[in-house]
């Protein structure tokens, strides 16, 4: 893997708050990388970092082995989306997208050409003599890529792309996003703060509070094997159990728990030593819910009634009580066409998972 | 039916609404310049009021250009005019590029200190605009402010000559209107998306580039509307060349004074008052179309 975007020890301050700290990352040509987080985990910083609209208070950013620390944005090989699109409202639709390469001096003949081929990429070869406000949303969402791809930057940088869509439109624009990148073959760097996002664009995510990366992998590995704590938290719902190692086998580990009321296994290689206080931490659709104990003894079983349910037409969502009080959340597949519940409120009803489905949490 | 009704009302304020402004200008706009305009077009006698009646004993309508005529051939007049056109011009021009400055300057500074700032610009307005015009005699007197403190520095030996200057007009002018240049400035600017900039540079335009791109043609509908307030008043401004100017800077203003109150030429006066008014309405009807074009393109 060629290590095509390289940040050393970027940091960002602004006056005593610090909103990038010490971050190192790298991004392989070709990738789609989103950089995921809530509002003011220093997530738009670093891309303006990126982009040269803010200059890093310490480290250096390369890209394509050029050190760009302290280019102008003008000067980069590194185009940018904006959120609220910043389309040039005095301009046509198809001046907008020469802009780039009119300020690059490039030929006329040669733009027009350039700015046809564009706008049939973003379907939109009809509109180029519109004004941005005739457009609608999704319109002006694919004017704003195409104005920022056609200079082919070596690196395409996205903030919150689908974020001013409605819902429908989002899950379709996530998709011709994609297929766009992976024409072109131009290195994408997404910020988002929603996940659902993250997970369907990226090749890797990096979640990122309070300045810093909490973990960087595929969005398999972000959602099955978080790393603490946030990570497990802000990407999908989780429930955890406090609870104290009570033995360390070769591949699993043992927690009693007093909010689960029983012994939680665990596989797991982290270094956790006898009665240390951990978190286990387990997915609401790894969760198996029956009327009856299931047979199988090698998973978590533990007793609880049905709190609240939510029918939510492709699944059904469940809150068990257990003895404890503790609330876990359960979500379950409606594999069956049925117009009668299956479980009732104060149902008494067994919960199950594998042990390969918990994950431990550290800190 | 208590529908229809109120949609009636709507309806007869919506006129209500559309006639005003009609009306105000018939008033206060085409029937004075009626009058203005038959005044123009007497002769000047001694009497009450003191210019001749547009028709004559017989019924016949008596009428002439003359006073036209001798605004177009005294060459004095036509100096005037022009003087007044070039220091209305040059403070039109200093007042842009100074107000531009402290607009895009306000509108790009916190929300906390912008309000701090616009009320700095207006907080004149609070004082007599007479007496702000004499506090500008006091700095710029042979001792006044400006020399006493050139001279405590050592810059000059003696004082400098200041005061009824074409340079204290304009010093006078520029003063006076800028407010009236900043504000509608300020409003265009307040409202555009600082994005758009950044989106420039991002596609290749230099920080210069980007101004003449996208801030220049987002503020020109803010830019003519103040040069038209800033160039309109200036044109006819009497009390700043009166005050601060001295008997050599002749202006418009001056001489359509003097003829109506000293000559007591009401007609000749008048036939100043409509050449004015037709060398304002030139840059008017120019800049007028200019926007109609800009709001055509942009439809």
């Amino acid at each position: 893997m060629k290590n095509f975007i390289h940040l050393k020890g970027v940091g960002k301050n602004f006056g005593d708050f610090v909103a990038v700290d010490d971050v190192d990352l790298t991004v392989a040509q070709g990738e789609l990388f989103c950089i995921l987080g809530g509002s003011g985990c220093g997530k738009t910083t670093l891309l303006r970092m990126l982009a040269g609209f803010e200059i890093p208070t310490t480290g250096t950013i390369e890209i394509d082995g050029v050190d760009i620390t302290q280019q102008p944005p003008y000067d980069r090989p590194v185009n940018m989306m904006f959120q609220s699109f910043a389309l040039f409202p005095h301009m046509s639709v198809a001046r907008n997208i020469a802009y780039g390469l009119r300020k690059e001096g490039v030929t006329k003949p040669e733009i027009s050409k350039r700015v046809d081929a564009m706008l049939e990429l973003v379907q939109l070869a009809d509109f180029g003599k519109r004004k941005p406000e005739q457009l609608s949303g999704g319109q002006r969402q694919r004017v704003a890529l195409a104005r920022a791809l056609i200079k082919r930057p070596k690196v395409l940088l996205l903030d919150e792309p689908l974020a001013a869509l409605d819902k429908k439109l989002r899950e379709r624009t996530q998709f011709e996003l994609i297929n766009i990148q992976y024409e072109l073959g131009i290195t994408f760097i997404v910020v988002t703060h929603d996940q659902e996002e993250a997970m369907t664009l990226a090749t890797r995510i990096a979640v990122m509070d309070k300045g810093r990366f909490q973990q960087v992998g595929t969005p398999k590995e972000v959602y099955e094997f978080p790393s603490n704590k946030f990570v497990a938290n802000f990407i999908g719902t989780i429930n955890t159990f406090d609870g104290i190692v009570t033995k360390v086998l070769d591949d699993q580990i043992e927690v009693y728990s007093d909010e689960a009321g029983t012994s939680l296994r665990a596989l797991g290689k982290q270094l956790v030593e006898v009665s240390q206080k951990i978190e286990i931490a387990v997915r609401p659709e790894k969760i198996f819910i029956s009327k009856e104990k299931p047979k199988d003894s090698d998973d978590v079983c533990i007793q609880g009634t049905v709190d609240d349910l939510g029918y939510l037409g492709n699944r059904s969502l469940y809150r068990i009580r257990l003895e404890s009080g503790k609330i876990v959340q359960v979500s379950s597949q409606n594999r069956r066409r049925s117009i009668t519940r299956f479980l009732e409120w104060e149902d008494n009803v067994w919960i199950s998972w594998r042990a390969s489905s918990a994950v431990i949490l550290l800190d | 039916m208590t529908n229809l009704a109120s949609r009636h009302k709507d309806e007869i304020w919506r006129r209500v609404a559309i006639v005003t402004p009609y009306l105000w200008l018939l008033v206060f706009f085409l029937a004075p310049f009626a009058i203005i305009l038959k005044i123009s077009l007497a002769d000047p006698v001694i009497a009450q009021p003191p210019f001749t009646p547009t028709f004559d004993k017989q019924g016949g309508l008596s009428v002439s250009v003359d006073n036209f005529r001798f605004l177009l051939t005294d060459k004095l007049y036509a100096i005037t005019y022009l003087r007044s056109v070039l220091m209305a011009g040059a403070t039109t021009v200093f007042c842009l590029s100074l107000g531009f400055a402290m607009a895009y300057g306000i509108a790009r500074s916190k929300p906390s200190t912008r309000n701090l700032l616009l009320l700095l610009i207006v907080l004149p307005f609070w004082i007599s605009f007479l007496l702000r015009v004499y506090a500008w005699m006091g700095l710029m007197n042979t001792y006044g402010v400006i020399n006493n403190v050139l001279m405590w520095l050592g810059a000059i030996d003696k004082p400098v000559r200041l005061m009824y200057t074409d340079f204290a007009v304009f010093v006078g002018m520029v003063y006076s209107y800028l407010p009236f240049m900043i504000l509608p400035l300020y409003a265009s600017l307040e409202r555009m998306d600082m994005n758009l900039i950044e989106a420039a540079q991002d596609l290749g335009a230099s920080r210069a580039r980007a101004f003449w791109d996208i801030t220049w043609p987002l503020a020109r509908p803010g830019v003519i509307a103040g040069c038209l307030l800033v160039f309109i008043p200036a044109m006819g401004e009497y009390v700043i060349p009166y005050l601060l100017g001295g008997p050599e800077s002749l202006l418009i203003g001056r001489v359509l004074f003097d003829e109506f109150l000293v000559n007591r030429d009401w007609p000749l006066a008048s036939a100043v008052a409509i050449v004015l008014l037709l060398l304002l309405v030139v840059p008017i009807a120019l800049l007028q179309r200019y926007r109609v074009r800009d709001q055509e393109t942009a439809a």
